[in-house]
């Protein structure tokens, strides 16, 4: 006997408002109602429910996205695809797309994680690309909880399990720790592409008559409702959501990506794209909407795992590692037969049909019965209240905190085993970072480089967002978001060329919480007007909070550059005993937020450090242009922790020193101020003269030393005397002490 | 491992299908790193059962060098072709970074090319490399001095500091570490491409005595 399994009927749905349990509000189901012209049954509520999900329709978001940037002359696909597309010349272009599983990953780290890099991944071969790099910005609670050790460690096992087995190096990104990020974790991963123009491809389902073929893993009951679970808050029940959160098969992604790949070379494929959040909904009806056509699939021919799946539980499954396409009618068997290859089936499920329907057959009846478009383009649009918040206010008329009764050597040492600054090799070392031999720069620089094979060029990659600026001031701290990732590029040796970007907030029905997404989305979009690097595509992740207290606003920027000769990649370390040290800009009185007054006082406040976008667009532009002159040994900009922390990474890891001298008596802002737009770098003693026309206002502070000592003096008075291998010992056993002990060290 | 052939030595190389049965016309075959069927069940213990396998223990027998790295390593030990077997790193976290090994062995086709004792840097990225052999096994590595690499700190537990080791006959090398990841300047590293011009001048030596 089969299992039976009733769903819910029409009349449950709408009597006992069994859509709220979905997602949907008394409104949406009110207008699900006028489109139909009847009342929904389960199946159609639940395409309704997950298409007008935030994760899927970006409902609350949408308003804010459209007003950033999004075209520029190289951009050769904006944000609605999969992936972005950027051209690199010598028709190739690079494809990048960041995205988050935070919920998942709070909930089953290691899956979480994991399922996350799975779906990035689709994403970008998706477009026709192949993938050749992993990045990622993680953040999570105060490492001295348990559960929060767990949750790091096991997302990173998860990256690593994932991005490992698939064979793409992962080699860059962010780690970060705060309480506010307690219960809710963020894990945001970023992949990057390759592909020549001419293997562009998109998720489109032109030409009526034409086949819909499913292909990849099958599908389960995992994952259904991802898409909803994903946009709402986190409470002590979600752990009961566990099902929710899928498991990934890299293997099976594997095959998948080089099926796919082949695939696209076939005349034969008309669209493709991948099966992610909300699973065969999306995907098949974003495809039809795009082209402007219908879709009728017949759901007893979907590959199933389970017995007497309903038609609810396929079109809801976010079962993980599967595709898409659309395939021109009568050479279905010309694409079976590249799969088959790779031990994969593609199986015809439905066709484009010219009515704008989305049409689910299930054991020879209608299952469901939509208009495409109301899935898609017409979902709501909410305009959210928002609200200046007072602390705002109160943060904008604090006076400039500048440090004082500071020991210089104590506060450098507690600044770089503070586990935001301490080295992560601990992290990157469990990620296969040199897999396909192209990394040139691994992590721990700046931004990290890769070369592309057969030609001269690289592109360099990182991301960036400081969220505790951010909690001060939305709007500045996304300024400076897009500002430092720009910097890590252009130290790398690379012009920047676009940003995608993973906006991370709270519950945007808290008007507070709207205005910083407001207020960040902003700021970005100046930041990328002023540095000309669109933003070609991303993701939006609402309600991270945890029991009502919303995450540090915390929109991550990933950015790319191109790298036009791999003579011109530069890392962060000195290179040569005698170098010229020079800082660039003036430091000031910028403490609000600084990792110095959270070391000293436990919290942020005041005024995030000030962005001239002018001043920035022009030393990044000069330092580029001296970089290709080859007057530059080593770059690095000054970040957490200022010139100090700067200086210490870049004698670690070299074995050798710098001694330094700061005439400034305003030693300590000299030291530990986050001033924005500055640099340290080192230039060789017969380049400094050229250097120093480029850069008037740089300045000499000193030189690198073969004793291994970093020196600094005020004056003649010297304050600062360690050993380089004191600072990286301290510097890299930080995080492995955190881990082993789960106590402040 | 393609392209430290065909750029790193300047020699022709081809893919091999795992499907395919043949190895005919090739002089040297490399089993290169990755993960095999995901490593599902075990590492290599289901690529041990794919089509070309019995061309590679054929090769094997025929005396051409074979030589696996990382997932090829584990591969080769579940087909027998070498003794012993992985077990999980000791930390039982994956690792990939560069580490430091010993050529404790100079007198064979893979290790010519380097100084008896010689230091060099070769990246490890595996998180089952802990190499494992039974007491006797290991007398008989070390007395037939089949041991060619060794750690010079121990990353993953492996018995004895072993790092790479070879068949009785020397023409078969397993190793966890990745040398065509040291073989391009770019990348910062070029201690490896010792191992491929090794191979290189045993061919050439070999190939002089036929035509002599």
């Amino acid at each position: 006997m089969p299992t039976l399994q009733l769903d819910p009927t029409t009349e449950m749905i709408k009597n006992q408002q069994l859509y709220h349990e979905m997602g949907l509000t008394d409104e949406e189901y009110a207008r699900v109602q006028t489109i139909l012209g009847r009342d929904p049954n389960y199946t159609e509520t639940g395409l309704f429910a997950v298409m007008w999900s935030e994760h899927c329709s970006y409902k609350t978001s949408k308003p804010l996205l459209r007003r950033f940037p999004t075209s520029g002359p190289h951009v050769l696909q904006g944000p609605g695809e999969g992936a972005g597309i950027v051209d690199i010349g010598d028709e190739q272009a690079v494809v990048f797309k960041i995205e988050s599983h935070n919920h998942p990953s709070a909930i089953e780290p290691y899956q979480g994680a994991a399922t996350g890099v799975g779906g990035i991944i689709r994403d970008v071969f998706s477009m026709g690309a192949r993938p050749i790099a992993l990045l990622n910005s993680l953040r999570f609670g105060d490492l001295n909880v348990p559960r929060v050790r767990y949750l790091f460690e096991q997302v990173v096992a998860g990256i690593a399990g994932y991005g490992n087995c698939i064979g793409i190096p992962t080699v860059g990104g962010e780690v970060n720790f705060d309480p506010c990020y307690n219960g809710n974790p963020l894990v945001n991963a970023m992949c990057v592409g390759l592909l020549n123009h001419a293997d562009i491809k998109v998720g489109r389902a032109h030409g009526v008559g034409n086949t819909v073929m499913y292909v990849g893993a099958s599908t389960g009951r995992d994952g259904i409702h991802g898409a909803t679970f994903a946009s709402e808050e986190l409470t002590e029940q979600s752990d009961e959501k566990r099902p929710a959160v899928q498991v990934g098969d890299p293997f099976m992604e594997k095959l998948l990506l080089e099926a796919c790949l082949e695939v696209i070379h076939s005349e034969a494929l008309v669209g493709i794209q991948d099966m992610g959040a909300a699973g065969l909904t999306s995907s098949a009806s974003e495809m039809a909407a795009k082209a402007g056509v219908g879709l009728e699939m017949n759901l007893d021919l979907v590959p199933q795992r389970e017995t007497g799946m309903t038609p609810y539980e396929m079109m809801l499954s976010e079962s993980q590692e599967r595709m898409l396409l659309v395939v021109k009618k009568g050479r279905e068997d010309e694409i079976q037969a590249i799969f088959e290859k790779w031990g994969l089936h593609a199986v015809s499920i439905g066709e484009v049909i010219e009515e704008k329907r989305f049409r689910l057959l299930h054991k020879g009846e209608v299952a469901a019965d939509v208009p495409v478009l109301s899935l898609t383009d017409e979902a709501p649009v909410y305009q959210m209240p928002s609200k200046e918040p007072e602390s705002f206010r109160e943060n904008q008329a604090e006076e400039a905190w500048v440090p004082s009764d500071l020991n210089i050597k104590k506060t450098l040492f507690n600044l770089i085993k503070n586990p935001n600054i301490a080295s992560k090799e601990w992290v990157y070392e469990q990620y296969d970072h040199m897999v396909q031999t192209n990394t040139v720069v691994a992590p721990g620089s700046d931004a990290a480089v890769l070369r592309i094979r057969g030609t001269k060029k690289a592109l360099a990659m990182t991301t960036d967002c400081n969220a505790k600026y951010l909690s001060l001031d939305p709007e500045l701290g996304g300024k400076i978001a897009v500002a430092e990732a720009a910097r890590n590029v252009v130290c790398s040796g690379a012009r920047p060329l676009a940003i995608t970007d993973n906006l991370n907030f709270g519950n945007p029905q808290n008007p507070e919480v709207f205005w910083q997404m407001e207020k960040a989305v902003d700021g970005m979009s100046e930041a990328c007007h002023a540095l000309s690097t669109p933003v070609i595509g991303g993701n939006v992740s609402l309600y991270n909070e945890t029991s009502g207290k919303a995450i540090d606003p915390t929109p991550v920027v990933g950015m790319v550059g191109l790298i036009e000769d791999v003579a011109h990649i530069t890392t962060s370390q000195f290179k040569n005993v005698d170098d010229f040290i020079y800082v660039i800009g003036e430091a000031g009185e910028d403490f609000g937020a600084s990792a110095v007054q959270l070391l000293m006082t436990g919290r942020a406040f005041g005024q995030a450090p000030s962005l001239d976008l002018e001043v920035e667009v022009s030393r990044q532009g000069r330092l580029l242009e001296a970089i290709q002159k080859g007057l530059i040994t080593s770059a690095h900009d000054l970040a957490e922790g200022g010139l100090a922390v700067a200086l210490s990474e870049s004698v670690m890891g070299t074995g050798l020193g710098a001694d330094v001298t700061l005439a400034d008596s305003q030693i300590v802002v000299e030291l530990f101020s986050e001033t924005q737009s500055r640099f340290l770098v080192s230039v060789k003693k017969e380049d400094s003269k050229a250097f120093e026309t480029l850069f008037t206002e740089a300045k000499l502070i000193g030189k690198v030393t073969q004793e291994a000592r970093l020196v600094v003096n005020e004056g003649l008075t010297t304050v600062l005397n360690v050993p380089s291998l004191e600072l990286e010992q301290t510097w890299k056993g930080a995080i492995p002490c955190y881990l082993s002990n789960g106590i402040e060290n | 491992m393609f392209h430290a052939i065909k750029e790193g030595i300047g020699q022709e190389v081809e893919y091999v299908w795992h499907a395919e049965k043949s190895l005919e016309g090739f002089d040297a075959i490399m089993i290169p790193g990755g993960f095999s069927y995901g490593d599902y069940l075990r590492t290599g213990a289901i690529a041990r059962f794919s089509n070309i396998m019995p061309a590679i223990m054929e090769a094997a027998k025929a005396g051409k060098p074979i030589l696996g790295v990382c997932n090829g390593f584990q591969i080769l030990l579940e087909a027998g072709l070498l003794p012993g077997a992985m077990r999980r790193n000791q930390h039982l976290s994956f690792i990939c970074r560069p580490e430091v090994l010993k050529v404790v062995n100079t007198n064979t086709m893979f290790s010519s090319a380097f100084e008896e004792g010689e230091t060099i840097t070769i990246p490890i990225a595996h998180g089952e490399g802990n190499y494992y052999c039974d007491e006797k096994t290991l007398e008989e590595l070390k007395k037939e001095n089949r041991i060619v690499f060794e750690y010079e700190t121990n990353p993953n537990g492996s018995i004895s500091d072993i790092a790479g080791i070879t068949n009785k006959e020397g023409n078969v090398l397993g190793m966890m570490p990745h040398p065509e990841r040291a073989a391009d300047s770019l990348l910062g590293n070029t201690d490896g491409l010792k191992l491929f011009q090794s191979i290189l001048k045993h061919w050439s030596d070999t190939h002089a005595n036929v035509t002599a």
